[in-house]
């Protein structure tokens, strides 16, 4: 029973680290029916930028945190604006959307790779580690820290939607571009902000990511980054909450796998999670069943 | 009436889609405090106008202008800054946002925020059934209570002049009175209006003067009352012989 409750509290942990990177592919596709292939490499990104921050510059925990969330959030509107925004203006067809994502991850990779090599650069002691006794479990503080992140993260995201005026208007924008134009909302300045935002919080899954495996490669980001996505399909591509929901059952979905003694098949459940999803609720959990629009 | 009257001018518009011409060199005006309707057939390019004098389709050729500004050179979302709001086709509110949240997006442009507040309240006055309904999400509307948070929402931009794309679309004729006698109100209290409908005989009623659109191109405009009374279109469009 004890083990198992301690795996929960890791499948949690590390759902929440699906969680944060799955808001990014949710949010930039509710507006602009674009996935990011990119967004996982961004996590990448984020953990090379923690590690020049931390290990090479020596600033403090809190400095390279905010150096990270900040340098994503610009790495990705600089990929809105030099890679996307074109092809969404023209309308152009998704698949080319899709194959220009897949040749930024690319791009990103390569870049980091020629920068810092391929070897793994080892970031430990991120957050502070010691066990903490939680009734008669006894839980890593790295875990906790990772799941009370993410919920005071996911809580200041809902506000930033619901109450202020920008995250009305990347609602408007999700819902009905056209519409939300009439209004006087720039489909332009909301998506760039939607990457940024995305990012950013991709930048937070990336330093707590860290705090619980502490080596860093310019590949770390591809499995991490598709995994998320599948928590994405699997909340409802779009859904601000279906992600949340998504990333931290796929998180239980793992840690239950591997508690179960079957450690080698964890990536083999998680996508298949995802063909169970394609082929039961195409819409995921929580998604909106759109018509397509003409 | 004179020139500088003249509130929106579309002159020679031509827009295309792909290889279709949808809008064949399409010239009227609408002046200042006039209701003015736009009334045909399906398809004869009645909505594609009004997304041409919006910014939503691009036009191929000619001018469209709007208190002095060329709306042709500018972007969608800046339209509305100059005055312009629009009611479009098939409401297109947000439908999982609260109807007070709609009206926010209306007011979107607006940093006067005393005077936004007096606006609700004007537009609540004007639309009671959205007060009552205030907290409710959009989309569990009726389709009336939608048309009007429609045209609260275009409202709260404070505009001088108000697009209206098929407003009686899908209603009983109840609720088109209603829609109607609202679309008076708001005409009445200064704001212009271009209206689109294809319900002609009760747009004719309302407007000031009419243009008929047939595949592109306008065929007939004058009086509204000139045209309700004239064979041709009562014949094709009023059901009359």
């Amino acid at each position: 029973m004890v083990e198992f409750l301690t795996q929960i509290i890791n499948g949690l942990s590390q759902g929440s680290i699906f969680a944060l990177v799955a808001l990014g592919y949710s949010m930039v596709y509710g507006i602009t029916q674009l996935i990011n292939f990119a967004h996982g490499d961004i996590i990448m990104v984020g953990a090379y930028a923690t590690y020049v921050m931390l290990i090479l510059a020596g600033t403090p925990l809190w400095a390279a945190i905010l150096a990270a969330v900040l340098f994503c959030a610009i790495v990705g509107v600089v990929i809105e604006q030099v890679a996307y925004q074109r092809l969404l203006n023209k309308n152009a067809p998704r698949i080319s959307l899709l194959i220009t994502a897949i040749g930024v991850s690319m791009l990103l990779q390569n870049l980091f790779q020629i920068i810092f090599k391929s070897d793994a650069k080892s970031v430990s002691n991120v957050l502070p580690s010691f066990p903490i006794p939680v009734g008669p479990l006894e839980i890593s503080s790295v875990t906790l820290i990772t799941i009370a992140t993410s919920v005071v993260i996911m809580v200041l995201l809902q506000l930033l939607v619901k109450k202020t005026r920008i995250g009305k208007a990347m609602r408007a924008t999700s819902e009905d571009a056209g519409a939300a134009k009439l209004m006087g909302i720039s489909s332009r300045n909301t998506i760039a902000f939607t990457f940024a935002v995305g990012s950013g919080l991709a930048a937070v899954g990336a330093v707590l990511y860290v705090g619980a495996y502490p080596s860093i490669t310019p590949y770390m980001g591809s499995l991490l980054g598709l995994k998320a996505f599948v928590a994405a399909v699997l909340g409802g591509i779009g859904s601000i909450p279906g992600a949340m929901i998504g990333g931290l059952l796929i998180g239980l979905a793992e840690s239950l796998t591997k508690a179960a003694g079957w450690s080698q098949i964890t990536d083999a459940v998680v996508f298949g999670i995802l063909i169970l999803v394609l082929l039961l609720k195409p819409t995921g959990l929580l998604g909106r069943n759109v018509k397509e629009k003409v | 009436m004179a020139e500088s009257n003249v509130m929106l001018s579309v002159k020679d518009l031509e827009v295309y889609y792909g290889s279709i011409h949808a809008i064949k060199k399409i010239s009227f005006d609408v002046r200042e405090g006039e209701i003015v309707t736009l009334i045909g057939a399906n398809g004869a390019g009645k909505t594609t106008t009004l997304h041409a004098i919006s910014g939503l389709v691009k036009a191929r050729s000619g001018e469209i202008s709007f208190c002095g500004s060329n709306l042709r050179a500018m972007e969608a979302h800046k339209i509305i800054r100059l005055g312009l709001a629009q009611v479009p086709e098939g409401r297109r509110i947000f439908a999982s946002m609260t109807v007070q949240e709609n009206l926010e997006m209306g007011a979107y442009i607006r940093s006067d925020r005393d005077k936004v507040l007096e606006d609700y309240e004007r537009v609540f006055e004007r639309l009671p059934r959205l007060k009552e309904r205030r907290r409710q999400i959009a989309g569990t509307l009726s389709g009336g209570e939608q048309q009007m948070l429609a045209i609260g929402r275009a409202l709260m931009s404070n505009p001088k002049m108000l697009l209206l794309d098929e407003p009686s679309m899908g209603l009983s004729p109840l609720l088109v009175n209603e829609i109607f006698s609202i679309i008076r109100d708001v005409n009445n209290s200064g704001v212009t209006v271009l209206l689109v409908e294809q319900n002609a005989k009760r747009a004719l009623e309302l407007a000031d003067r009419a243009y008929v659109l047939e595949t592109g191109s306008v065929s007939m405009s004058g009086l509204a009352s000139d045209l309700a009374a004239d064979e041709k279109v009562r014949a094709a469009y009023l059901g009359a012989g």
